[in-house]
């Protein structure tokens, strides 16, 4: 029963992918197909491009997914929690303070330690 | 499910994805027309011009001419010109990814709209031809409604990124960079700023969320903080000004849709309008009342006329909410890279935490 609720969902699905590919297959008919060599490059405000994109790039904010990550996971314990929270009393907010006390000198050292400065 | 159902659901999905996907031509228009109104210009105001020569239209120019004054015609040549225009693939892109792209954010946008409703859910008693209730939701019954949008949410990010690194363009690149750089900062806040909501209403159910502030307040009044980090987040999340960074035109030409064009290109700009509408549609149903009008509706009420009221109240919340969203537009200029990280770091993540803490416990003497 539960799992037929969801069905919905899939058929949504399936109707958003036809809504995305069915112009496409349209555009290929209707639109004109002129190509030509300048029209294939790629567009750099009118400079010649130099060098390769795919290359090794340093992510200067690899720190912050680090930290994105651990409070992410963080978050999705809370939905559960804060769902049924009524229900538990006292006890919870202090386990969840306790959590969050946790997390919060997490980020603090991060920030002591110039995790979140932009480089 | 009954057939019942399914027919249903096909037209529900067919009338809910074919209305707003009208509506995000006309929302163009109406951002033209507030940029011009905010510039002092008059907007776009030519398109169909031509047609008043032509002899078949003579006849209707005074008909004709108010709406071309109203820009109204524009919408329609757009869409036509997605279409009829050449669809440029660069030959350097990496080409699967490069399809994928606006295939996946169109799907993404698109489907995040299963279980926002639209209007009033469960005993609507708004009775469809003898074959029951009219649910205005796609899926009803979703108890973890929430959830699941931001799930969708994170997903269309993926459209953005592919496009970005597929297009082996760099200025796309730093855009698909950039617009990552701000998922990991304003998800967090995001999910965060609305744990506060939740615990009150106890359910992760948007029905639920809006029953609940029928029979009490409405969202914003019991969690301001949590709005304000809500509507700030979803800005971040929908890339609209001030942190439209991922695009930001004049310094990375488009940011990660530089290299696409005619209709891909409009793919992208129909899924970002979705993106806002569903933000709106969030925002109302979280914090603004749902289909809740204070003093005069309550969920006991059913028949179509009450379901018609819900579901107008409910649209005119939205409606004006994506006005605020253009008009904030050209009011604030947009962040610098690092000021976007710190606010959302060192302000709105520590901000979200002591709202949360505050709200548990305020909660619980309340109660106690």
């Amino acid at each position: 029963m539960i799992l037929s609720r969801y069905l919905f969902i899939g058929i949504l699905l399936l109707f958003a992918v036809g809504f995305a590919i069915a112009p496409l297959i349209l555009v290929r008919l209707v639109a004109p197909a002129r190509r030509g060599s300048f029209k294939q490059q790629t567009y750099e405000c009118g400079v010649v491009t130099t060098g390769e994109t795919w290359v090794r790039f340093r992510i200067q904010y690899y720190l912050f997914a680090l930290l994105f990550i651990v409070f992410d996971i963080e978050t999705v314990f809370l939905y559960p929690w804060a769902a049924s929270y009524l229900n538990l009393g006292w006890f919870a907010l202090i386990e969840m303070v306790v959590f969050l006390a946790l997390l919060a000198v997490g980020l603090a050292y991060a920030w002591a330690r110039g995790a979140l400065r932009w480089l | 499910m009954t057939t019942i159902d399914l027919l249903g659901t096909f037209l529900k999905i067919l009338i809910v994805v074919g209305i707003s996907q009208g509506v995000v031509a006309y929302l163009i228009l109406v951002e033209r027309k507030i940029a011009a109104w905010a510039q002092d210009r008059i907007g776009p105001n030519r398109a169909g011009l031509e047609l008043l020569d032509r002899p078949g239209f003579r006849r209707l120019a005074p008909l004709l001419r108010p709406l071309i004054g109203l820009g109204l015609l524009h919408p329609i040549a757009d869409g036509v010109k997605m279409f009829v225009k050449e669809d440029v693939v660069p030959g350097y892109v990496n080409r699967p990814l490069y399809l994928l792209a606006p295939v996946l954010a169109i799907t993404m946008a698109t489907i995040a709209f299963a279980v926002v409703p639209f209007g009033p859910v469960g005993a609507t008693g708004a009775n469809f031809l003898g074959f029951g209730d009219v649910q205005f939701q796609i899926a009803p019954g979703i108890d973890i409604g929430i959830l699941y949008v931001f799930a969708i949410g994170s997903l269309a990010v993926y459209g953005v990124i592919l496009a970005g690194y597929s297009s082996n363009n760099k200025y796309s690149f730093l855009g698909a960079m950039r617009s990552s750089a701000q998922l990991i900062s304003y998800e967090l806040p995001l999910g965060l700023s609305i744990l506060g909501i939740i615990l009150i209403c106890r359910s992760l159910d948007l029905n639920a969320i809006i029953h609940w502030q029928d029979r009490h307040v409405w969202g914003i009044l019991v969690q301001p903080l949590g709005f304000l980090l809500f509507l700030i987040s979803a800005f971040a999340e929908t890339n609209r000004l001030p942190f439209d960074l991922p695009e930001s035109e004049q310094e990375l030409v488009g940011g990660f849709h530089t290299e696409y064009s005619a209709l891909k290109f409009g793919m992208f700009f129909l899924g970002e309008y979705l993106h806002v509408i569903t933000a709106s549609f969030l925002i109302t149903i979280l914090f603004l009342g749902g289909w809740d009008i204070p003093f005069l509706t309550d969920q006991a009420q059913t028949g179509w006329f009450w379901a018609l009221v819900k579901v107008f109240a409910l649209l005119l919340k939205v409606g004006l909410l994506i006005i605020l969203i253009m008009w904030v537009r050209w009011t604030l200029p947009r962040f610098r890279y690092d000021q976007l990280m710190d606010l959302a770091w060192k302000r709105m993540i520590p901000l979200a935490l002591l709202n949360l803490v505050a709200t548990a416990t305020i909660v619980q003497l309340v109660r106690g």
